[in-house]
């Protein structure tokens, strides 16, 4: 297959925001005209030096970019096969990948003269990232979070409010990140004129996806550089995890059109991806349908209602997934697979006592998958897996999982 | 002629304002649901708007929220939702029936079979809260084709470069959106509503109802003093939602439509 790839794959969307079938524009008529004053607003954006500059020397003095490409030596001598990079996003201020976006979106929505920022959140880093860069620049934020990951991402909510954010918590549904979206939205067409709505994914309404996934780039580029230094080649295989996916986007997407590059996107198999339902891997075990802006892979029963997933990770609690995924897993180009919330923490485990860093349950999901294929694999074989952000956050359900007094 | 150009002519002809009630299909249950469908003409329902549940209603308040809620944990489904409409269908050949929701539901069910099953049940039109004109080939088209009608939501941020956008491919009647918000908010005065919709009559030819934020008789009165009518939804849902029997229900319908109808 690889052999026969065009040189296009990161050329997309088209002009209707769509990759292949997915993405589009799914909102209700209030929100339109405000989407599409944004996209010919980004537009603008990304042909502006000044905007790309702006970037750069925020990235560079208030993110700490560029992050490590670190050789993870102890846990590839643990694995006994592949050689094992880590992309260290979790060195990022706010300690995960989510400010990347987060300072993109919010530097577009003062040059559209918006003052009043909102976001949804499911572990809590895109909140605190929106937080934080609302504190720098003087705006007020209003953080949407499930009521049920408020309980079990505690730190994360009182650091929110310590940068001066509004968080609300949001009792529809299950209490967790797609109920967090559908409030935020609800909040955006109530207050569409003053309001900008600081996604932290790659999926909703077009240009979403492809905004996100640009300003999340900046992993890939950079993953890139480092190895071609480092080792004077590319990667073979890039391993992230997948909520919605734009820890993934961003390390993936400067790759798509290198063949030799293999791809592998990690969901929350929870449970076990079986028809308990009792997971969050939308690829794995869901079927195209249309939520939040956009068309998807969802989880949802026969009647299209959305049903509610599980994960022990907060950030990968969400039934949907990008457009920009749905479209690499059709066409064959990226390899999507699921792990469960016991391998996640077995791999929390093994990086905390190997490498002496607390990964995030979410790049444990990635991890856990990169233990199953390196022991496989030969010694010059080279993965990127992204570490996307730390574990400070969850250690109280690590303790509570493992049945541990903290 | 669709059925809903046939009411619309009626009420034309005769001078009156359009009262429609919107109910959610299987709120609290399939059959206390049924019966205040079936009351809903008699109590003065000019057209009937029939919502189908779904988990994520983007657009809707806490009321019609739960309402859905309420009516899936009652086993409502969207093949149910066509169901009911065919059976009021049989008791009723002239009020139009509006099916309003979001998109996933019939993307599950898959367009064409959707249509024609919309089509046996007596549907005459559709409101689908999450198709902007920019997805028209979606569903829009193809329903026109069908020979349903599809009315658009107009809202106050539709501008005039917009609103002929919007207003392309609608039929049967324009549902103006009276403010910026979910269903169930606070409403907007008469007084903000007139320019609005003379702004939007002057691009169309089809009438202009005007809905969300409309909870009283009152209200429903002075918002159509300035339209074509009114749709009330939220209002008649809280009442459903507090424990009325359908009938009780029904008498606060036929307050709202002398509302509208200036009694």
């Amino acid at each position: 297959m690889a052999q026969d790839l065009s040189n296009a794959l990161r050329s997309g969307p088209d002009e209707r925001g769509r990759f292949g079938i997915y993405g589009g524009r799914f909102v209700s008529e209030t929100l339109m005209p405000l989407i599409l004053e944004l996209e010919a607003e980004y537009d603008r954006a990304r042909n502006d030096p000044a905007f790309a500059a702006e970037m750069e020397d925020l990235w560079k003095h208030y993110v700490g970019r560029p992050s490590p490409l670190y050789l993870a030596e102890r846990l590839t001598a643990h694995l006994g096969g592949a050689k094992i990079y880590m992309k260290r996003d979790e060195l990022n201020h706010t300690g995960a990948h989510k400010i990347n976006n987060v300072l993109g979106q919010i530097l577009l929505a003062r040059r559209m003269g918006k003052t009043r920022i909102i976001a949804e959140t499911g572990a809590g880093q895109h909140g605190v990232a929106t937080a934080t860069v609302c504190a720098r620049f003087g705006l007020e934020c209003v953080v949407f979070m499930g009521a049920h990951d408020v309980e079990r991402q505690k730190p994360n909510v009182f650091r929110m409010k310590l940068l001066g954010a509004t968080v609300v918590p949001v009792t529809s549904g299950r209490g967790t990140l797609k109920d967090a979206m559908n409030e935020a939205l609800r909040d955006w067409v109530t207050n569409v004129r003053n309001t900008f709505y600081c996604i932290g994914t790659v999926a909703g309404p077009h240009p979403y996806p492809a905004m996100v996934r640009d300003f999340q780039s900046i992993i890939g580029r950079e993953t890139r550089a480092q190895m071609l230094e480092r080792e004077g080649r590319l990667p073979d295989t890039l391993v992230a995890c997948i909520g919605g996916g734009s820890n993934a986007m961003g390390l993936f997407h400067p790759f798509l059109d290198e063949p030799s590059v293999r791809i592998i996107g990690v969901e929350a198999g929870g449970k076990g991806v079986d028809a308990r339902m009792q997971h969050c891997a939308s690829l794995t075990g869901g079927r195209p349908g249309v939520l939040h802006g956009n068309r998807t892979y969802l989880l949802q029963d026969a009647d299209g209602q959305i049903l509610e997933g599980h994960s022990i990770s907060a950030g990968l609690d969400y039934p949907g997934i990008g457009p920009e995924h749905a479209w690499l897993h059709d066409i064959g180009r990226a390899e999507y697979v699921a792990v469960t919330d016991e391998e996640a923490l077995e791999a929390f485990g093994l990086c905390c006592r190997t490498e002496g860093i607390i990964p995030a349950l979410e790049p444990s999901h990635a991890l856990a998958h990169v233990m199953k294929i390196a022991p496989e694999l030969p010694a010059d074989h080279i993965i990127v897996m992204n570490m996307c952000g730390r574990g400070d956050k969850d250690i109280f359900t690590v303790a509570a999982a493992l049945g541990q007094e903290m | 002629m669709t059925r809903i150009a046939r009411r619309i002519d009626a009420l034309r002809a005769s001078g009156r304002k359009a009262f429609v009630a919107y109910v959610m299909a299987g709120d609290p249950d399939y059959d206390r649901s049924l019966a205040i469908l079936r009351g809903l003409p008699a109590a003065g329902a000019d057209i009937v708007e029939l919502g189908f549940p779904f988990t994520d209603p983007m657009a809707d308040g806490p009321t019609i929220q739960e309402a859905g809620q309420r009516a899936l944990q009652a086993g409502m489904t969207l093949h149910r939702t066509l169901e009911m409409a065919a059976e009021f269908r049989r008791g009723d050949a002239q009020t139009p029936l509006v099916l309003m929701g979001y998109y996933n539901p019939i993307h599950a069910m898959g367009v064409p079979r959707f249509l024609s099953a919309a089509r046996a049940a007596g549907i005459d039109g559709l409101i689908v809260v999450d198709l902007p004109p920019e997805e028209d080939d979606e569903l829009c088209l193809p329903a026109r084709a069908a020979g349903l009608d599809f009315i658009r939501l107009a809202t106050p941020t539709t501008d005039d470069r917009r609103l002929p956008q919007v207003l392309r491919n609608s039929s049967g009647f324009v549902y103006y959106v009276s403010i910026t918000g979910i269903t169930g908010a606070a409403a907007a005065s008469a007084a903000e509503v007139a320019p609005e919709v003379a702004r939007i009559k002057a691009a169309t030819d089809l009438p202009v109802l005007v809905g969300f934020g409309i909870r009283t008789p009152e209200a429903a009165r002075a918002i159509a003093s300035v339209a074509d009518g009114v749709v009330v939804g939220s209002a008649i849902v809280a009442e459903i939602a507090a424990g009325r029997t359908p009938e009780e229900v029904l008498d606060f319908v036929r307050a709202l439509a002398a509302g509208a109808r200036g009694g």
